[in-house]
């Protein structure tokens, strides 16, 4: 049995996972925080 | 710990942390993954598919040590009332239940060409599946409380009562006779050769340091949205 498909799968699931997280996080962060902003400059 | 529980200084801190967190925190997982991959030699008798280590193993750590921190949260919210330890949980739970799932992913890939199978039922799949599924508990329990503007409160209970099942996933190689490989790593060493074990610390604290800067993040951006609601809530009452 060839192991580096297994690798390679286990890899990219990592990968993709902590990517999405990290993308996820930071755009809800983002967007949280510019409407925070704006609100305070409205005032 | 009650030094933060100003939400102004503690994001004095979390807003440089985040950065510095992402930055080393990938050049060190990179480092790690690129090393485990074509640096170090097959292992005798798993031959290339131990390289998996490198991002089952701080996966699994980083599932653990979130349930961890959300006890820990739901600790300080309850004895202490501190007022970030309930945005703490919230916080971490989406980023503990990621990395849970890739360590049964990963686990499972591992798991084919070494075992001949791609599940078991044994001790510490299931215990780590169980995990899993608190986690989504969890999640869902916050959410609602926070929308029925509870404070936090159930959700910290079944933080604290989740966590039995942390000693049960670290002993569970030990308490059954399981499938999965007993401890090979500990404070007092390891069994893994040194030419295979060197990129793991580098996965550990890359993945770990990836792991805050996600927590962080989420935490930031609650406090913002809390901005925002007590602002809309004020400029409404005037």
């Amino acid at each position: 049995m060839n192991p580096w498909p297994f690798v390679i799968a286990a890899y990219a699931i990592a990968l993709i996972a902590t990517a999405g997280l990290l993308l996820a996080s930071f755009a809800s962060m983002n967007r949280a925080e510019a409407d925070a902003e704006s609100l305070r400059d409205r005032k | 710990m009650h030094a933060l529980a100003n939400p102004a200084r503690f994001l004095r801190i979390a807003r440089p942390a985040t950065g510095w967190s992402l930055a080393i925190g990938f050049l060190l997982a990179m480092a790690g993954m690129v090393g485990g991959l074509t640096l170090t030699p097959p292992d005798y008798l798993q031959g290339e598919t131990v390289r998996i280590m490198y991002v089952h193993v701080p996966a699994a750590w980083l599932g653990m040590a979130g349930w961890a921190g959300i006890a820990a949260a739901a600790l300080s919210q309850i004895v202490w009332r501190h007022p970030l330890a309930a945005v703490a949980g919230r916080a971490i739970a989406p980023c503990g239940a990621t990395f849970t799932g890739i360590c049964l992913l990963t686990g499972s890939i591992w798991g084919r060409p070494t075992w001949g199978t791609w599940w078991e039922w044994d001790g510490r799949l299931t215990s780590m599946l169980v995990l899993f599924f608190l986690y989504l508990g969890y999640i869902a329990l916050a959410a609602a409380e926070k929308e029925r503007g509870g404070e936090g409160r159930i959700a910290a209970i079944f933080g604290l009562v989740g966590a039995i099942n942390l000693p049960i996933i670290h002993y569970s190689v030990l308490w059954w006779r399981t499938l999965h490989q007993g401890q090979s790593i500990s404070i007092s060493g390891s069994t893994i050769a040194p030419s295979i074990l060197w990129p793991l610390p580098l996965t550990f604290f890359g993945f770990t340091l990836l792991f805050a800067a996600a927590v962080l993040m989420r935490m930031r951006a609650e406090l913002a949205r809390a901005r925002v609601e007590a602002r809309l809530r004020r400029s409404a009452a005037e």
